[in-house]
């Protein structure tokens, strides 16, 4: 048999269907997008919200965590922008281009696209679907196609905005591009930004997205990453938010012969986070480093799941992932290896390691390897433990205080995954991040 | 008032008892020495001294300057001016020696109502005293004894006893692991720092560290108790004759 078994829809379930219906015809795009959608829908019609039941949401089970659904967001107001002007302090001082969005919509006037660098195009998601931009039509949905996500098939079914960037191949960008997404105002709202990066080939550039919400907003975010061969990227994504936040963000990318592709999420708020991260890697000889570091407390919920799928020979991966666990938080990470028969010679090795501050904290770490090649070099590690009583009580016979101490070791843990991003001012600004997120802690 | 009064200390670790009844009192600008056999309870003392979890004493008290210090943590015990110099000092990756010692510096000026220091001024402090242990300050830079040597290990205990200008010092085995030249340089070190206002206990397996510095007064530990007191004389005595007549008197006695 093999009829899809649907199980009664959940009341969020039916609100999103509903919002799909309601909003369809206001959404952005011709009638090939308007298929995209269509399809997209029924098959979200199908998967329903992820739950328990399906293997890779087994400890993140959104039917349950999600009791309703949000109302669409509107277009901001002058208000909203207003409010958002603050918003992506979270990645310090450094130089970048802002390319903001307010409750998932393009806001120009808050956006830097002056004096972009020769090669170098950005134009927001919602003027490319109506345009019909053959960026777009050419790789939208297409670039690592999810199976069987509902999240994802959420996101392109209502999608409203979000950025279209591509560099020409060859083209250096100097400048970080940051891509600030704002959720704001008190009434939590429902967010879909899609975002399409294609970077050709030989081309260079660092992208961030800071993720800043106000309320308890249901945030569903997807990136589509193209690197051509030869391409050097870097993608820094920090995500931050009150307690009652939602956040579930998809990165899909594609990495061309001999690329680079240093990957790193950092995670200091929000309710119920969700990183999920599916790496193909297509051509051979390709350098990639996928790190994060997490800091949970309350009954913070995080989840960082990461496929990256070895096609081609010759390719290194990294994985390092850091998780400190206080209070009642949780704290998920999956990571899944795959080396496809042809990739031989494929060196790729995946640690994770959580730190828990408190008795009631939960990590869940599940490393998987999935190898059909016959001549690789893999590896996984997985640890969780407690601080070192023994490094606590040399500080502490320092005359350095209980709280202080931890917070050192608490820093040099999540350090060594910071160390991980290239651009030192941005290291240093997350390693503030850290150290305000202790100093809370002790007071 | 003797800077250290220690009184019928009994200590228990992992629920045996190591500690049996120890007496010690040390006044300041002294250097006492405690020698004894291994498993004699040396390192326990060190570790209870400073509070280090697990430790736990039963009876008796640690005075320092008349306060009994056991039922505080281990850094106001820092704080109070007891440095504990580690047998075996701990590797710390990410935490910058630099950083390290500044933390604790500021924390225990802190703690006693002084200012913290300046950047110039701590750097001026630690280029200084690094200077005199012969210790490469590029090597600051680095994990708190990220792959240090044995000697570079010992020597950065000191380097700290220095910045932290303790009252009482006291050294666990500073000599295991030193070659000849690196003992010399601990030992300066050390010796350094004697003045009438500190007071020094120096724990030992062997005679060799108290050739360079010479100790006021030294003390038999056996088996959880002090046996015999006496002057320096008394560990040329043991290095002689070794630890095997005190380990019978203290088999007797219990």
């Amino acid at each position: 048999m093999n009829a899809e078994l649907r199980s009664v829809k959940t009341n969020a379930e039916r609100m999103l269907a509903d919002a799909y219906q309601a909003s369809k015809a206001k959404l952005p795009g011709g009638r090939k997008v308007v298929a995209l959608r269509e399809a997209a829908a029924a098959r979200f019609d199908v998967l329903g919200l992820p739950n328990r039941r399906v293997e890779e949401w087994k400890y993140t089970d959104l039917r349950a965590l999600i009791g309703e659904a949000k109302p669409l967001a509107g277009v901001p107001d002058a208000a909203a922008k207003a409010r958002s002007k603050e918003a992506g302090l979270l990645i310090g001082d450094m130089d970048a281009r802002r390319i903001v969005f307010v409750d998932g919509t393009f806001v120009p006037e808050l956006s830097d696209l002056a004096n972009l660098s020769p090669g170098l195009r950005i134009r927001s998601m919602a003027q490319a679907l109506a345009a019909g931009d053959p960026l777009v039509d050419a790789n939208l949905g297409k670039v690592v196609p999810a199976e069987r996500e509902g999240v994802v098939e959420l996101n392109t079914a209502l999608m409203r905005d979000g950025a279209v960037i591509h560099v020409a191949k060859g083209a250096t960008v100097e400048r970080p591009i940051h891509l600030v997404f704002a959720a704001t105002g008190d009434r939590p709202a429902s967010v879909f930004t899609r975002s399409l990066v294609v970077i050709e080939q030989g081309a260079r550039a660092m992208l961030v997205e800071s993720h800043d919400a106000t309320a308890g907003h249901q945030v569903n975010t997807a990136l589509e990453l193209v690197i051509g061969d030869k391409a050097h990227v870097d993608h820094i994504k920090v995500t931050s938010g009150p307690s009652d936040l939602v956040h579930i963000s998809s990165l899909m990318a594609a990495v061309g012969a001999h690329a680079r592709f240093n990957g790193f999420a950092f995670n200091i708020g929000g309710g119920v986070v969700r990183n999920q991260t599916f790496v193909r890697l297509d051509g051979e000889g390709t350098l990639t480093g996928l790190r994060g570091a997490s800091l949970l407390k309350d009954k913070q919920h995080v989840d960082s799941t990461l496929v990256i799928d070895h096609k081609a020979s010759g390719c290194q991966s990294r994985e390092v992932f850091a998780t400190v666990l206080d209070d009642e938080s949780r704290g998920v990470f999956q990571g899944k290896i795959v080396v496809r028969q042809h990739a031989q010679k494929t060196d790729a090795r995946m640690m994770t390691r959580a730190l828990l501050l408190s008795d009631e904290a939960e990590a869940d770490n599940k490393p998987e390897l999935e190898i059909f090649a016959d001549d690789v070099q893999c590896g996984h590690g997985a640890t969780s433990g407690a601080l070192d009583a023994d490094l606590k009580f040399y500080l502490m016979a320092r005359g350095i205080p209980e709280i202080e101490a931890e917070g050192l070791l608490v820093q040099a843990f999540v350090g060594e995954a910071i160390e991980g991003i290239e651009h030192a001012g941005l290291r240093d600004a997350l390693m503030e991040h850290v150290v305000a997120w202790l100093r809370k802690r002790g007071s | 008032m003797p800077m250290l009064e220690v009184k019928n200390l009994h200590v228990t670790v992992d629920g045996k008892q190591i500690l049996k009844g120890l007496d010690l009192t040390v006044n300041k600008g002294e250097v006492h020495a405690i020698m004894g056999p291994n498993g004699s309870g040396k390192s326990t003392l060190a570790y209870v001294m400073a509070g280090k979890p697990g430790y736990e004493a039963t009876e008796g008290q640690i005075l320092l300057d008349g306060e009994d210090i056991l039922a505080m943590p281990s850094d106001e015990r820092a704080a109070k001016g007891l440095f504990l110099a580690f047998q075996y000092p701990l590797e710390i990756p990410g935490v910058a020696t630099m950083t390290f010692l500044r933390t604790a510096l500021n924390a225990q000026r802190k703690k006693r109502g002084e200012a913290e220091l300046s950047t110039p001024e701590f750097l001026k402090l630690v280029r200084e005293a690094a200077g005199k242990l012969e210790i490469d300050t590029d090597m600051l830079r680095r994990g708190v004894n990220v792959g240090f040597s044995g000697g570079e290990k010992k020597r950065n205990e000191i380097l700290q006893m220095a910045l932290l200008q303790p009252r009482l010092c006291v050294l666990d085995e500073t000599d295991s692991g030193l070659d000849i030249d690196a003992l010399k340089i601990v030992s300066d070190g050390v010796n350094r720092l004697r003045s009438p206002d500190r007071a020094m206990v120096v724990i030992t397996h062997y005679q060799r560290l108290l050739d360079h510095i010479v100790p006021d007064v030294v003390h038999v530990l056996s088996a959880g108790r002090i046996v015999k007191t006496g002057g320096k004389e008394l560990a040329l005595e043991l290095e002689a004759s070794g630890y095997a007549q005190f380990q019978g008197e203290a088999a007797l006695a219990s």
